[in-house]
């Protein structure tokens, strides 16, 4: 049987193209922001007068949202993945030695490669080398407390460090941070910016942390709580913790990879 | 039950707190340690473009400066063209001129201060012009999830009225919030763009 596809195309209309699910591959999924702290969170004071309460506007992404900066291995020094060596200057930072690793992906689960991740941390006693800081635990001389470095090509990162401290802060009058190491990420996009902290398996601080509890979510929670990776630890050395980063997915995924290293 | 999606959930945010300047600008935070830094300033004397300066204040619910802020902007060169592989325009890339620059408000003053170039236009969604504007990243302790907006030129108003972001703000009388002023000193031209975190005149952030 001959069958004949009826055309409704009329004269002078544009060529019939191929169906494409996505006419703007490179935006990224929404981000869920249910599983992401409100910027209002009483529980932690300071963000009272510091949030905003109007609505956000939600913006379909332009090229100004789905390009961002792009670093290489010019922008970095050979020991800023070394906190145990970075800032040394009479000797090696007290402290446990830990190796921390991890990969970025995206939430397609797809490596984010040659991203650049910057960390920074207070000392092994909870003191930050930093001007504002008073707490009475002492500034190590051996240790400056911020590095960073570049994913390689399967989205992996590690760096070298001392296990921070807890500290106290003024938010109630018995208020204690549980260790944390803070990670700045940036993605291949502006809208892939995050900032986060990553927490030690077993801390007892974790479930009383207010700034913790600002995020909602019991499981987004636990996602920033860093296993001990025993298998990775450098015997007679190092322990390690194994910490995995998930950046916004991009709909490119959905069909053919059209940007180079995307 | 049905098939697993299988997706991954984003990393929850959380506050860069009060000594984000050790990680990201660590000789704002009173020492030295990076070989090269990250600034404020995003040009060299050969930057294609007008030069300007962009200053101001985060300021909170009160009216206080946040002068424990940091910001981040991300912006086109001059013919309009974003330093990244997925900006694909016939535009002319400027050597060196990455775009990004990231800098903390003065501890004592509040105040923020880059040097950069005024941005050419870039295309929206549906490739209608966008006016030239800045994109703004702000942490502060206190902020718990990366607050994103965008700086617009005063001077620029035809092209404003035109813009599609700024026309998708219903409500008129705040898209003056994403518009710095335009002046003049010692022989700059400054812009003058604060963000108000909270209240009256709170600035339009974005959900991107």
């Amino acid at each position: 049987m001959n069958i004949q596809r009826q055309d409704f195309r009329r004269e002078g209309d544009a060529p019939a193209e191929p169906f494409i699910p996505a006419r703007n591959p490179l935006e990224f999924f929404q981000r869920d922001r249910d599983m992401h702290p409100p910027a209002y969170a009483p529980i932690y004071k300071t963000s009272v007068n510091r949030s905003p309460r109007k609505a956000l506007l939600s913006l379909e992404q332009s090229l100004s949202e789905v390009t961002g900066p792009v670093f290489g291995h010019n922008d970095i020094g050979i020991l800023d993945n070394d906190l145990i060596k970075n800032y040394a200057k009479t000797g090696d930072p007290i402290g446990e030695r830990i190796i921390v690793h991890g990969q970025v992906l995206d939430e397609c689960r797809r490596p984010v490669p040659h991203t650049l991740v910057e960390f920074w941390q207070a000392n092994a006693a909870g003191r930050y080398r930093h001007k504002k800081d008073t707490y009475l635990a002492p500034i190590d001389p051996n240790f400056g407390g911020c590095g960073r470095t570049l994913t390689d090509e399967n989205g992996y990162y590690f760096f070298r460090t001392v296990k921070p401290g807890p500290y106290p802060w003024r938010n109630y009058v018995n208020s204690w941070r549980p260790a944390h190491i803070h990670f700045s990420l940036f993605g291949s996009g502006f809208a892939q910016r995050l900032i986060t902290q990553m927490y030690f398996e077993g801390d007892p601080l974790i479930k009383i942390c207010p700034i913790v509890h600002t995020i909602p979510d019991e499981e987004a929670i636990n996602r920033l709580v860093a296993p001990l990776d025993i298998n990775a630890a450098v015997p007679h050395d190092c322990l390690t913790y194994r910490f995995d980063i998930v950046l916004r997915g991009r709909r490119s995924t959905l069909f053919e990879n059209r940007l180079e290293g995307n | 039950m049905t098939q697993a999606l299988g997706y991954l959930k984003e990393t929850a945010s959380q506050t860069a707190g009060p000594y984000v300047h050790i990680g990201l600008i660590p000789h704002m935070a009173g020492f030295d340690i990076f070989q090269n830094n990250f600034g404020n300033v995003l040009v060299g004397a050969q930057t294609k473009g007008e030069h300007i300066v962009i200053e101001g204040r985060v300021l909170d619910g009160t009216g206080t400066p946040v002068r424990d802020a940091l910001l981040e902007i991300w912006q086109a060169n001059a013919a309009g063209r974003y330093n990244h592989p997925a900006d694909r325009q016939n535009k002319p890339l400027d050597d060196g001129f990455r775009g990004w620059g990231r800098t903390g408000a003065e501890f004592d003053t509040g105040l923020y201060r880059f040097e950069t170039v005024k941005p050419g236009k870039v295309p929206g969604r549906d490739g209608r012009m966008m006016a030239p504007h800045i994109n703004f990243w702000v942490v502060a302790r206190g902020i718990n999830i990366g607050l994103s907006t965008r700086m617009y030129f005063a001077d620029e108003a035809e092209a404003n009225t035109a813009d599609p972001i700024l026309n998708a703000i219903e409500q008129e009388v705040r898209r003056g919030t994403l518009v710095a002023q335009r002046s003049s000193r010692g022989g700059k031209t400054v812009y003058t763009f604060d963000i108000v975190l909270q209240g009256d005149n709170e600035t339009v952030f974005f959900d991107i």
